[in-house]
């Protein structure tokens, strides 16, 4: 069955624009799947979808968003699993049809999911991915309300080991060297030269679906703005966009321009960090200190006018917590022009130095075609020729009237990743002057009253880094049933794996900061 | 090259002062004042992310940053703990972290110092505790000084540090 028939049959979801849901059997969760892959699509997401405390045995889903097309496909598949506990044997029977070898991604989502909800893919891999033995194999946290008394030692983890002559591993982390987020790197290498590298991450997991189900619909854009610091704006508005359509609720039009404001500042802070790091990872201490100077100007002027310098807690449900204060506006107006200019002159420089060329050029390719098909996304998607962003392909307010432009390169190295940040950096500090002179005036928010009943909504954000989702599903008088939180980073950590294969041991530091992936996003 | 140093001598010297100390964030009191002194002079700090949102960190590197320019006052960041006399720790405490965390204070030498970063690592924060948080780090290991804030500013930070490594007023 064509792509199409499937949206046919789908019913509108509030939330994110484009957004259809629709409820399939097992054969057909396959078979939509299969046709959203043939068709050029990506999963977005992978989820269970269970409730806390339910009765063993009792029904839940498991939910897989696709990109696609006409938009997003939201499948939903019901399994009724009983919990499982202990080890589950890998000979066990799977409660749903795995994705993987569709979507790649899919293999972490499962074993996530897995480790959270007790319910199993047909994926032959099923190591534990988040639950590191620190609480007991048999609860799940997403499902179970109490939790067992003991937490069992859990098996050493069950890395793919490589062999042959001269062939060692180095093992990197939780802990790491530089001011980063912890995991765990596995290499195996001959000489310099790396064979594979295979990641252990979830030492970030600190429980936050679970968190967010204890809170109330008005309360949990808090929590989703701390999912991950550097895309606070992102996952804040994500949630926010999700909860207005559960309460049918619409934020005034000048709302969504602030909105974009502060995730257009949130990309521009986060790309002026990186090019700084990307040449102080070449040894080029000068590209740090100027970027660094640069950031600290733009997070001082995003403070004088939207209040903070890390906009935690500007979106709100129902709009903004505040609007521009006073004459701040023409203040940031300056800083974005003189961050402008100052970044054009230090991309010429960058360019013009042989040493950096050196390092950046060639490192860490990822070729366009392997990246359609390990569904590499967001900016590092962008780097190689995956030419997808939500802003320009399903554009929300205010995003349908800036016509955002979309960067992309297909050079899949360390430098495409560097020229699509200074691209967008460019292209969001003239976002950021149009919204600046062209917001409409009125209310930045309206009355938020939580929706009486339960229902579903997803909320979908282009962040700096990759499109972002939340998955809110209400309960009765405005509790969160589940709230499923998604960074990009799950696309594109088991890519980082792919373009590290046959660089060098002290290229991975730069290698890896080029995609600067999430370990708390991903974690949670 | 030219352009570069141009650019350099262009901006020039940017560095602000720093904050000075502040008792308000000091909970701790181990080391003694001769200890204080010596470390005050050049420190070497090992940040763990014991599982943050990655918010503190940001605000961690700007410290780094021409504008607070904590090396022009003796302050580096270090690769390994054997290195530190401070930890500078963020996050609530996630389970999946206590061994590591606990691990890296112990590799530390002593006389050692702590300074906790962030409301989720001062409090909990948002996370609390539960199945998969231990909330503060104090909970963990011992805490000398907090920084708390979400994130805390860069000034508030160096605040802390400086009065981890400070000597009390005579009370």
């Amino acid at each position: 069955m064509p792509l199409k028939r499937w949206f046919d049959q789908a019913v509108a979801l509030p939330g994110a624009p484009q957004v259809y849901g629709l409820r399939v059997s097992a054969e057909q969760w396959r078979e939509a799947a299969a046709a959203a892959a043939a068709g050029g699509g990506r999963l977005l997401s992978l989820w269970i979808d269970a409730a806390i405390g339910a009765a063993p045995g009792a029904a839940c889903s498991v939910v897989a968003a696709l990109a696609t097309d006409p938009g997003v496909l939201l499948l939903e598949l019901p399994i009724g699993t009983e919990p499982r506990h202990g080890e589950p044997a890998p000979s066990a029977e799977a409660d749903y049809p795995g994705l993987q070898d569709l979507f790649p991604v899919a293999s972490r989502l499962q074993r996530a999911a897995a480790d959270l909800s007790g319910a199993m893919s047909s994926d032959p891999d099923t190591r534990p991915w988040l639950c590191h033995g620190a609480w007991p194999a048999g609860f799940h946290p997403l499902r179970d309300s109490a939790m067992a008394d003991s937490a069992a030692p859990a098996p050493d983890y069950a890395f793919v080991r490589v062999q042959g002559e001269g062939v060692h591993e180095i093992a990197v982390g939780p802990v790491h060297a530089g001011i980063i987020e912890p995991g765990h790197f596995r290499f195996s290498v001959v000489g310099e030269k790396v064979l594979r590298l295979e990641q252990r991450l979830g030492y970030a997991h600190k429980g936050i679906e679970r968190r967010f189900s204890e809170l109330r619909l008005s309360q949990g854009h808090r929590l989703a703005a701390r999912i991950c610091g550097d895309s606070a704006v992102a996952f804040s508005w994500a949630y926010c966009q999700a909860a207005e359509g559960l309460a049918g609720i619409e934020a005034p039009a000048r709302a969504h321009w602030l909105r974009a404001l502060a995730l257009e500042l949130e990309r521009i802070a986060n790309h002026l960090g990186d090019l700084g790091a990307l040449a102080n990872d070449c040894g080029f201490a000068f590209g740090l200190a100027q970027f660094s100077r640069l950031k600290e100007l733009l997070l001082r002027a995003t403070e004088a006018t939207l209040g903070q310098r890390y906009l935690m807690d500007f979106i709100v449900p129902g709009g903004t917590r505040a609007d521009l204060r006073g004459a701040a506006p023409r203040g940031l107006l300056a800083c974005i022009a003189q961050l402008g200019a100052e970044a054009q002159r230090l991309r010429e420089i960058l360019e013009d130095h042989a040493g950096v060329r050196d390092r950046w050029v060639g490192a860490g390719i990822v070729a366009p075609a392997l990246a359609r098909r390990l569904g590499l996304t967001g900016l590092a998607g962008r780097a190689s020729g995956q030419a997808y962003d939500l802003r320009a392909d399903q554009p929300h307010a205010p995003y349908d009237q800036l016509a955002p432009r979309k960067c992309v390169r297909s050079g899949g190295d360390v430098a495409a990743r560097v020229g699509v940040r200074f691209d967008e950096l460019f292209e969001s500090c003239r976002l950021v002057r149009t919204i600046l002179e062209r917001a409409p005036a009125g209310a930045y928010a309206a009355d938020f009253v939580e929706p009486a009943g339960a229902g579903f909504a997803l909320g979908l954000i282009e962040g700096w880094r990759g499109p972002v989702l939340i998955g809110l599903a209400a309960g009765e008088s405005g509790s969160i049933r589940r709230c499923h939180a998604h960074d990009p980073s799950w696309q594109n950590w088991p890519v980082l794996e792919h373009a590290i294969i046959d660089n060098i041991v002290p290229d991975f530091p730069l290698i890896n900061k080029s995609f600067n992936l999430s370990y708390s996003g991903h974690d949670l | 090259m030219w352009k570069t140093l141009r650019q350099i001598a262009d901006i020039g010297v940017v560095t602000e002062p720093a904050p000075a100390p502040d008792e308000a964030l000091r909970v701790r009191e181990a080391l003694r004042l001769r200890i204080r002194e010596v470390l005050g002079r050049a420190l070497c700090i090992r940040e763990i992310d014991a599982g943050s949102c990655n918010g503190c960190e940001l605000e961690i590197h700007a410290l780094n940053n021409p504008i607070y320019n904590v090396e022009a006052l003796g302050i580096r960041f270090v690769a390994s703990p054997r290195h530190a006399d401070l930890l500078l720790v963020t996050g609530p405490v996630a389970r999946n972290m206590e061994a590591a965390l606990r691990r890296t204070y112990e590799a530390t030498p002593d006389p050692k110092l702590v300074v906790a970063v962030g409301d989720c690592g001062c409090s909990g924060g948002v996370f609390g505790e539960s199945y998969a948080s231990l909330g503060r780090v104090a909970n963990v290991i011992p805490v000398d000084a907090i920084a708390p804030g979400c994130p805390p500013s860069p000034a508030r930070i160096l605040a802390a540090i400086l009065t981890a490594i400070s000597t009390s007023p005579a009370r």
